[in-house]
């Protein structure tokens, strides 16, 4: 085995280059805990922990770009009004101890099911800024997770960023695990509000190959919350709204039954989690309206 | 490989450290600081919680190659760490100790299995007073966790403790007296200033 | 002095500061606080090698070759070792029955058992070597419950058996099989207005102890080797070592390391063999330490059960019978399996008055992995259906479940199934009633003036619900469980202790072989020690097997039984000291001719308090030293046929109320409360009372609503050997313990104690259990409970 130990982004992506099988670390979450219990012995480690880039962020007009590094001690401390979803799913990762040092772009890398960051970048909306030496792509979140397992990165690409979409309403996710803390997800739930282009994203996890949106019930809220004049009006969701919502949210998935969770479980956790988070949101966009409202 | 890195103070090097070795390793089979302890070795239960350039981790998590240059602060010595944060010192780990502290600390006189005459940090002495060892092996990663929440929350909640604390696991005390253990070391701080 | 002119009558030691009753900090709080305690895995040696095990990647098989020379040639590596290469005819340990291969012979019964070892100068070396090993393996059909292991045609998992439970034992895959029989059930059935029947079922639960297995050994002069290590007990370890090396005891020489917890998962060899084994053929000394994923594998497991209960009452409310039948799984060793059998049926039915009484309890040989000892074993199984059980009874006869509990409440006198008197107090009703009595934990506590706090709200940090479909849910149970090695046994403890003046100072030596495991027995012995000698400083030797046994640390008996040797040694040395005292200054004053002579305070005072002299003149240059075996009373095995007979020396009892939050919709449990009330005879050291009590209601709740070792039924594979997916209960899943302490003197005991570990574990499982059941409605007849249990979707 072999540690590398570039001093620079423009290294990482040569050393990248130059040994496409070596294995990124930075955080070291899913990468040490390979390596201590004998499952992985990767010729080339690629140490990215001193690549100042990775750990800085900015917030743009639209979007932060989120260094794949930033801890998500960082994320949930600096950035709940930008990425709410993402933050609060930050809190959700782990230990304190991981949140200090994981990053959104181990979980991208990893690409497990069960990464907390990914239903909240999907319901958000992100694209995953991948660099090689041949140059810089966007991925789009959605066109990111290709497999079990797998993403979307070529060999000799590694993550630089996130581009997230600043929240333009309310956010929230929800994670069921078997403890209170530090527990890795049965199933995940995100949602975010995007009032102005008056559309509901979603994201999941856990409960398919991939993280997933689910289309439908997004496409269906959509359709309802539009028909209903919600958006201006404010009204409360009609249960039978929420219900077929939470229910197009819990067919979206496609899960296994593994030693965490049945699938039958994980269905219906997403549906029950579909429906609250989507109440959540909502009486706080309402909250919003009513209160930017009384100031007019 | 070697690595070089800063441990409670002191320059340490590391020879002939194989690439896959966790810092937890290295401190504890080539530094002979076995302080740090190896619980699980996957980032689930905090026995190995050191400060990384001040900031709390599971020293498992954190590749030898990794620390090349940086600061680490381990249990052995949070004690002198905590009198440099109580002296006006700084309490970021950053600024270090002279190699002769450094060597002194270790030696402060422990004259029975009890140990009398060790220097303690408030939260280890807490954790003692309050009964919060029993097997002791989360301990060590109790300590530094919760002396870093201490620093950051001189006044928290029992909420807020619990979640401080969420990352390390404890099988023998039910984790009551850990958290009287806490109580009363935020309290003794708390009359201290 | 007193000051109303009436005599006060001294006892020896109640002058005496740091004795028993004081909550005395341990001594070796410093050294684990500064990280500076040696534990087992932080053990080093200049030039020492590293032990790696290759385990079994199947349950059951036979072993049709094995080939270790890509592994013995890899540079680095100084030994491998196979079944091949043991070097006597003893091949085999066990705790009762030695039917454990030290290394697999032709055949493996689970998954991960040992089939070579490796030595090498870095770990990673070692597990390389050791993946070079090739293995074939021939896999045979799998046997993981009671219908596979008792068919007719059943493969047998240990052929030839010949140890003294198979002629007892319906089956070969039986281990041992204990009735019950009591009075008439059958008759006793007709007076029963309401019957309850029932079936449980009890997950594997790990001990999850976190200082992993490890240890050192070290390669001697004399051929013999030095082992440092942690275990619950050295000479019962030695036993199983020693023939297995070919040395004589007194050449294998044992000292305890520091022990990271332990639960009964140490009470059987792990690493040991395989470490000695190693460091004699390489003359090198050898480290193993085992990582999180191999511990899985590495020690046994609390037997998981199947229980069928039938409880009968009268509609005033008073129990007719109970009829049960406890079928544990033992998995692929016996391990401690016959002594779980014994404790499962003596205390079948709880802590209740029942006259006729049918218990059968067997344990099974299976290829899943072995399991034994763990904190208050057989009787945390049958105490989670026996509960279950009063909660139906009550609910069908519309009565209080506390209530109904009280009615049928054994006491001091009540005849137990066994046919045993409990002869001292036995405060069943009392403690339910006192555990009631605590004050409620506030409703909606997570409501604040910022919304939710969701880490008091089931699902904690992830943020599942904000109260929505949150019910609150009240449960209440209770235990027994017997302290100390039962069944006849012949469980006792050594004490050395040794006084002398050093720097002017009466210093106490205790010398015991007790495994400190976190009980805080260290604590005890100086507090006894103290007590009994009157000196303020005691120094705790190093448990080692140079002082004879002192039996295990479990069972709840260790303040007992090495408590009461200390005990027992320190009257000795008092005695001798004042021999000395009388030779030395008889002639001085008459007192020293009375009967009634103490040590206090580092003197020599008469029982009105006069002093007569300095322990120090008394000693001068002298050291008196006494080492002492100890015993408490004899009891007796069970009848085979009948259960018959006084098998327990001690029982202890606690009571539990939980309280819990459960999200209804998401099966989410949020453990709000576990109050507790617990009858410990006295409290030598109170803070470590709660430490016990509150950590084993910890243990308990675990079971209760997260912890199992998962078992793929087709396999017989452990599909989570991981912190990752075996979970154990974070500070956000443990709520606040309240403790009431009872303290009922029980005179057969030192002191009056009673053991105190274990009750906790027992009640607190079924406390959560019922509790869960009155927020949810569902009858629940599985630990743990998991959310598809809670939503139907399982």
């Amino acid at each position: 085995m072999d540690f590398l130990r570039p001093a620079s982004w423009e290294e990482a992506l040569a050393a990248k280059a130059e040994h496409p099988t070596a294995v990124p670390i930075a955080g070291g979450t899913d990468v040490m805990v390979e390596i201590n219990f004998d499952h992985r012995r990767p010729e080339y480690l690629l140490d990215l922990t001193r690549v100042g880039d990775l750990y800085e962020w900015e917030a743009g007009e639209d979007s932060v770009r989120l260094g794949a590094s930033v801890p998500y001690t960082k994320i949930m401390e600096n950035l709940r009004t930008e990425l709410p979803g993402l933050a609060l799913a930050s809190h959700t990762v782990a230990s304190p101890q991981i949140r200090n040092r994981g990053g959104v772009g181990g979980n991208l890398g990893t690409a497990s099911p069960a990464g907390d960051a990914h239903p909240a970048l999907l319901a958000a909306g992100a694209e995953v800024e991948a660099e090689s030496v041949r140059g810089t792509r966007l991925i789009p979140i959605d066109a990111f997770y290709t497999g079990v397992k797998r993403n979307a990165l070529a060999a000799d690409e590694l993550i630089r960023a996130v581009h997230i979409k600043k929240a333009d309403g309310p956010q929230q996710f929800s994670k069921v695990g078997t403890r209170n803390a530090m527990v890795i997800a049965v199933c995940a739930f995100g949602i975010a509000l995007h009032p102005e282009t008056r559309t509901v994203r979603t994201g999941i996890g856990s409960a398919a190959p991939t993280p997933v949106r689910a289309k439908a019930a997004e496409e269906f809220l959509n359709a309802a919350l539009d028909e209903g004049g919600f958006w201006d009006n404010g009204k409360i969701i009609t249960p039978s709204v929420a219900k077929q919502f939470a229910d197009l949210c819990a067919g979206a998935c496609n899960p296994i039954d593994d030693v965490r969770g049945t699938a039958s479980y994980r269905r219906h956790a997403v549906g029950v989690m579909a429906r609250r988070t989507l109440t959540w949101t909502w009486e706080s966009y309402r909250g919003a309206r009513r209160h930017t409202e009384g100031a007019a | 490989m070697r690595v070089n890195f800063t441990v409670n103070g002191r320059p340490q090097e590391a020879d002939d450290v194989w690439e896959g070795e966790s810092l937890l390793y290295v401190l504890r089979e080539r530094l002979g600081l076995p302080g740090s302890k190896n619980a699980c070795e996957q980032g689930e239960c905090g026995s190995c919680t050191v400060r990384l350039d001040g900031v709390p981790v599971c020293a498992c998590l954190v590749a030898a190659g990794q620390v090349e240059g940086r600061e680490v602060v381990t249990v052995e010595g949070l004690a002198e760490y905590a009198k440099q944060r109580a002296e006006g010192g700084c309490g970021t780990g950053a600024c270090g100790t002279t190699l002769q502290d450094a060597r002194q600390w270790r030696a402060t006189g422990t004259d029975s299995q009890a140990g009398q005459g060790t220097e303690l940090s408030p939260i280890q002495q807490a954790f003692i007073d309050a009964g919060a060892v029993q097997c002791g092996f989360c301990t060590p990663g109790l300590l530094v966790a919760a002396d870093e929440m201490l620093e950051r929350h001189p006044n928290p909640s029992d909420a807020d403790i619990r979640e401080a604390l969420s990352g390390n696991l404890c099988r023998c005390t039910g984790y009551e007296k850990i958290m009287d253990a806490v109580r009363l070391a935020a309290a003794r701080q708390g009359e201290a200033v | 002095m007193p000051t109303n002119g009436a005599p006060t009558k001294i006892t020896q030691g109640s002058q005496t500061k740091g004795g028993i009753g004081e909550s005395t900090l341990r001594p070796d709080g410093i050294l684990k606080v500064t990280g500076e305690f040696a534990y087992s895995s932080d053990m080093w040696h200049e030039d020492m090698l590293w032990g790696q095990i290759l385990r079994s990647t199947v349950a059951h098989a036979e072993i049709v070759s094995i080939d270790t020379s890509e592994a013995l040639a890899t540079p680095g590596v100084y030994a491998v070792m196979t079944y091949d290469d043991l070097p006597t005819e003893v091949k085999n340990y066990g705790l009762e029955i030695q039917d454990t291969p030290v290394l697999a012979h032709g055949k493996v019964r689970h998954h991960g058992e040992p089939v070579a070892v490796v030595a090498a100068d870095h770990p990673e070396t070692a597990r390389r070597a050791a993946a070079k090993i090739k293995v074939e393996y021939r896999e045979l059909p799998v046997i993981t419950d009671e219908a596979s292991a008792t068919a007719p045609d059943a493969i047998l998992v240990h052929e030839n058996r010949t140890d003294h439970h198979v002629g007892h034992v319906p089956h070969p895959n039986i281990v041992h099989r204990q009735p019950i029989i009591r009075g008439d059930v059958t008759q006793a059935a007709r007076k029963a207005d309401v019957v309850v029947r029932g079936e449980y079922s009890f997950g594997m639960q790990d001990q999850a102890f976190l200082g992993p297995e490890s240890g050192l050994a070290v390669p001697e002069e004399d051929g013999g080797v030095h082992l440092y290590i942690a275990t619950q007990w050295l000479h019962s370890d030695l036993r199983q070592i020693a023939p297995v090396l070919g040395l004589p005891e007194e050449k294998v020489r044992m000292t305890l390391a520091g022990v990271g917890g332990a639960f009964g998962g140490r009470e059987d060899l792990s690493m040991q063999i395989h470490a000695c084994l190693l460091a004699l053929r390489t003359g090198k000394p050898v480290k193993i330490v085992y990582n999180r994923f191999e511990s899985f594998f590495g020690h046994v497991h609390r037997h998981p059960a199947r229980l069928y209960y039938e409880h009968g009452a009268t509609k005033e409310g008073k129990l007719t019978h109970v009829k049960c039948r406890i079928v544990l799984d033992g998995g692929a060793y016996a391990s401690a399996s016959p002594a779980v059998v014994g404790n499962a049926a003596s205390l079948g039915i709880g802590p209740y008055v029942v006259d006729d009484v049918e218990v059968e309890a067997i344990a099974l040989y299976t290829n899943n992995p072995p399991c034994g000892a763990m904190r208050g074993f057989g009787a945390v199984q049958a105490c989670f259906a026996y509960e279950a059980q009063m909660d139906k009874v009550a609910q069908r006869l519309g009565m209080d479940p506390v209530e109904f509990r009280q009615l049928n409440a054994m006491e001091q006198g009540t005849i137990m199934p066994t046919g045993q008197p409990v002869d001292s107090p036995a405060p069943v009703a009392e403690l339910l009633r006192r555990v009631k009595a605590m004050p409620m934990p506030p409703e909606r506590q997570w409501e604040s003036s910022e919304g939710a706090d969701v880490r008091q709200l089931p699902g904690g940090l992830s943020n599942t619900t904000h109260g929505e479909g949150v019910v609150r849910g009240v449960g209440y149970a209770v235990g027994i469980k017997n302290v100390g090695f039962s069944e006849g046994f012949d469980d006792y403890s050594t004490a050395r202790v040794r006084m002398e003046v050093i720097a002017g100072e009466p210093v106490a030596t205790v010398h015991t072989a007790m495994a400190e495991v976190g009980q805080g027995g260290v604590t005890v012995h100086a507090q006894i020690a103290r007590t009994e000698l009157g000196v303020a400083q005691v120094t705790i030797h190093p448990a080692d097997t140079r002082v004879g046994s002192a039996g295990s640390t479990s069972a709840s008996r260790q303040t007992y039984v090495t408590g009461g040797a200390v005990k027992n040694a320190c009257e000795l040395v008092r005695e001798k000291v004042l021999e000395i005292g009388r030779r030395k200054f008889g002639s001085y004053h008459p007192a020293w001719a009375g009967a009634e002579l103490l040590l206090e305070g580092g003197k020599v005072v008469t029982d009105g308090g006069e002093v007569l002299a300095d322990l120090a003149d008394v000693l001068g240059e002298e050291a008196v030293e006494v080492e002492e075996e100890w015993r408490h009373r004899p009891t007796e095995a069970f009848d085979l046929r009948t259960g018959q007979g006084f098998g327990h020396v001690q029982y202890s009892f606690a009571a539990h109320r939980a309280v819990v939050e459960v999200d209804t919709e998401l099966g989410m449990v949020k453990v709000v409360e576990l109050a507790c009330a617990q009858d410990v005879g006295k409290a030598l050291n109170p803070l470590s009372v709660l430490g016990q009590i509150q950590g084993g209601t910890a243990q308990g709740l675990g079971i209760a609503v997260m912890e199992e070792i998962v078992v793929d039924p087709k396999t017989a594979k452990v599909r989570n050997p991981s912190f990752t997916d075996y979970l154990i209960p974070t500070i956000l899943d443990t709520p606040t313990i309240p403790v009431d302490v009872l303290e009922l003197a029980d005179d057969h005991a030192p002191y009056g104690l009673r053991g105190v570990g274990e009750a906790p574990t027992l009640s607190s499982t079924p406390a959560v259990l019922a509790a869960i059941r009155n927020a949810t409605g569902l009858e629940l007849n599985r630990t743990p409970v998991r959310p598809e249990h809670l939503t139907g979707t399982s």
